[in-house]
This record gives structure tokens, sequence and C-alpha cells, in this order.
């Protein structure tokens, strides 16, 4: 199959950027969207232009470094997958398809659609930890955890930090990322005791590194490749409102 | 102190004074729209309503500073966030697609702004009667007079109903966004929060709408 791409194109983090079209032909309908990528970059590398810089590590849709905003959608057409496991299938016959990077002053460009994602990092250094004395190994379920309390905390955990919902979000709003970060640690006896710490200290990290709030649009929940629900905005919410009146006494 | 405005100037906090004073404001207009109706028990009733309104002087400012505060407040806060929102995104995508959010949730400063307008609006014509000097000839409380007189004009009328349905559009949103922002969300509850968020609206926009409409019809006239 052929298709048309329209591709952010952009040498630097300072360097104006524009939309460049690229003709991808003999494209299998089984290859991956960055198989299918890989392929055109062959072909600009063997005309002697600058291969298209694009973010992938794992392919196997579990590490979160795939990072596409592939026709307005992030991570593309399919719901609850990341770029990285998008086929070509899901595309059809001369279809034009837009590629752009996360827009998000937070998340600057680098190059091409590469993004600068760090601002996470350090939302997860403010907060998104559990203090512990390491010594020996526990004793397996020494910690008795009640059965719904482990399924929520694993769905917030399954959050692989990609930025989706950022990019989503008409405000460039970091929500959904800290919310399931804060969720699947308060949900849990270890990390309930740092639950008012955290929740002040990665809100405030989170508004630090330019995020936009919340308007509770739900356009991350339906972009998340985890699925994540706006379930944990609002735990996220109730956890920073006991640690503001916590705080206040 | 301290802790106050910390909270304020987190955009989570900002959010949870968007919500109080938004179910403020709610209540405000169900207890405006319940004295509007007596407009169909008739100008007594209506004018009757206006008078004892005048007999609490006292409460009744009370609640007007307390209504004109949540009122800044709200929108005080509604541009502070619009002014962070647009800065966390300073390039636009050239292709976007809203997969889910609805269109009253991507409107609401729109919706907001036009509401604002419609209230300042509303203060200058009925109660300091500065765009209608006729009125004063009235006398102090022939709300019902005013309220006929002012519908026959199309252009109030035309404005009027198109702020109750922006309102509409306004509170669809903010209803349920605010149980959020407060952080009241529960799996089972949440199709009972969107209808109630979706039923409140439109029936507080029926309710106002309803005034003109009979108006228009005849059913009500001076």
């Amino acid at each position: 199959m052929n298709v048309r791409l329209h591709v952010w194109r952009q040498q630097s983090a300072n360097a104006p950027g524009k939309m460049v079209q690229y003709e991808a032909t003999d494209i299998s309908p089984t290859m991956s969207f960055l198989e299918m990528l890989d392929l055109v970059n062959e072909g600009l590398v063997a005309k002697g232009e600058e291969p298209i810089a694009f973010d992938h590590d794992c392919r196997e849709g579990i590490c979160g470094t795939c990072s596409l905003m592939i026709n307005g959608v992030a991570h593309g057409p399919n719901e609850a997958t990341t770029s990285c496991q998008l086929h070509m299938r899901s595309f059809h016959e001369g279809q034009d398809i837009y590629i752009e990077p996360w827009r998000a002053r937070a998340f600057p460009v680098i190059r091409d659609l590469v993004t600068d994602r760090s601002a996470f990092d350090r939302i997860i250094q403010a907060g998104g930890f559990v203090s512990v004395n390491t010594g020996g190994v526990p004793d397996a379920n020494a910690i008795a955890i009640p059965k719904p309390d482990a399924e929520a905390a694993m769905d917030a955990a399954a959050c692989i930090g990609c930025g989706a919902c950022v990019a989503a979000c008409k405000n460039a709003s970091a929500m959904l990322f800290v919310s399931a970060k804060v969720s699947h640690l308060s949900l849990l006896p270890q990390g309930k005791i740092e639950g008012s710490r955290r929740a002040t200290a990665m809100v405030a990290q989170m508004d630090l590194e330019g995020f936009g709030s919340c308007t509770n649009t739900q356009e991350c929940e339906a972009v998340c490749p985890k699925e994540i629900s706006v379930a944990s905005i609002a735990r996220l919410n109730r956890e920073f409102l006991k640690a503001s009146v916590e705080s206040s006494h | 102190m301290t802790s106050i405005s910390s909270f304020y100037r987190s955009s989570v906090g900002c959010k949870m004074v968007m919500a109080l004073t938004g179910i403020g404001l709610v209540g405000f207009l169900c207890a405006h729209l319940a004295g509007n109706l007596l407009v169909f028990k008739g100008p007594e009733a209506l004018n009757h309503y206006a008078r004892t309104l005048r007999d609490y002087l006292p409460i009744l400012w009370v609640l007007r500073v307390g209504l004109l505060a949540m009122f800044v407040l709200h929108i005080v806060s509604a541009i502070r966030l619009t002014q962070l929102n647009r800065w966390a995104r300073p390039v636009a995508y050239t292709n976007k697609k809203n997969v889910r959010s609805s269109l009253s949730s991507r409107t609401m400063m729109l919706s907001g702004l036009v509401v604002l307008s419609f209230v300042l609006y509303h203060l200058a014509h009925l109660t300091f009667r500065w765009t209608h000097p006729e009125f004063r000839e009235l006398g102090e409380f022939d709300v019902y007079q005013m309220l006929v007189m002012s519908f026959h004009s199309p252009y109030v009328a035309f404005f009027y109903c198109l702020s109750i349905v922006l309102l509409m559009s306004h509170l669809h949103h903010g209803i349920v966004s605010l149980f959020q922002s407060l952080g009241l969300y529960h799996g089972g509850l949440q199709p009972v929060i969107r209808a109630a968020g979706a039923g409140v609206s439109v029936l507080l926009a029926m309710g106002f709408l309803s005034i003109p409409i009979a108006i228009f019809c005849g059913w009500i006239g001076l």
C-alpha cells in the first residue's frame, strides 16, 4: 500500500519547524507504524537526506517512549494502543497521514518528532516514590492488601508515562499522569504514609513545569494507551484537598 | 493565611475555588428562577415578592455581597486558569481531533463571557435602569410591568434566549466537572452525576425560557 505522510521537521530545539510531505510507497499492511517510518527513513538516507527523528524503544507498548500525534490523535486512531503497536492495516490506501510531536511548553521539541519529557521525571522526583529503609526482602503478603485496592493500584501503575494525556489535552495538562502516579502509590499501605506530602509536592512541580490545568474534558482518558481512568484525577484532587486541610492545622 | 494563598496559587486549588463558587452560583440561579416564575401567578405575586426582598434589606445585602464575591472569584479564577492553559501550549497542532470531549466543555470561556455580558446588561437594564430610564417612572417595585415590557423588544428577547441557551451549555459541563474537581467520583454514581448535570441545566434553561415564550404567546400580558 501507499500513503502520503505530512511530517513535522525541525532541525533543533530553537530552529523553526514545518510540515514536510513524503510519499511512503510499497508499505505492507502488516508493518507497524514505526516500521513504516523506518522504511521511509531508509529511503531518505539513500537519497542523502536527514532521516526523520522519532522516539522509540521497546516497540511492544510497555516502555512509553514512542510518542506520535497521528492524524490529530495521540498514538493514532486505535484505542488503548501505543504508536509502536499501531499497524498500517489501520490506514487505507492513499491516505494522508499527519505526524506531529507532542505539543506542550513543558515538552519542548528536541528534533523533528522527539520531545524532551524530563518534566515527568522531575514530577516523579518531587514525590512519586515511597521512602523505605532497604533491608532484607520482606515476606510475601506480610502486609495484607485488600484485593480491590491492589487491583486499583495496579490499574494506575499501568501508566507508562508516555505523555499522550498531555498531548491530547487542550490545556496540555499533566493531571492524568500525576494522578496515576499518586493513585498507584497512595492506594497501598506502604505509600499511604506519605500521601499528603506526595500530592502537594507533585502538584507543585507539575505547575512549575508549565503544564496547564484540568478542565475535565476527558480527552486524556480517551487516548491513554493504558486506559488510565479520570477517576484517578478525582483521587488526586481528594488527596490534594486532604493535604491542604491537614497543613492548615 | 499562607496555606490559603498557596492553595489558591496551585492549579488544583484554583479549580476547587471554581467548583465551590460554581455551586453557589447554581444555587443563586435556582432561587432567582423560583422568584421569576411567580410571574405566572400574576403582577401582584411578583411585585409582592420584590417588595418582600426589600423588607429584609440587611439580609439581602449580605446575600448580594456573598453573591458578588462568588461571581468575582469565579471569573478571576477562570481568567487565571485560561491564561495558564493557553501558555501551556505555545505551538498549536496543524491537525487535532477531539475524541471524547464535549463541545460545551471546550467552549466554557465563550459561554461564560456571553452569560457575563448578559448579567451586566441585566443589571444596567432592570436594577440600575440605565438603559431604560423610562422604567424609573414606573415606581419602585413594578417588576411585572418592567419584565413584560422588556420582552416586547425582539433584541432583548433574543439576547436573553441566547444567553440562557449558552448558560445551559455552561452548566451542562460545569455541574459534572465540579464533582470531579472536588474529588467526588464514584464509579457507580458517575451516570447519576452526569444525568443530574444534564437534568439541572436543562430544567433551569426551560424555566428561564418559559417566561419569554409565555409573553410571546400572549399567556402573560400587561
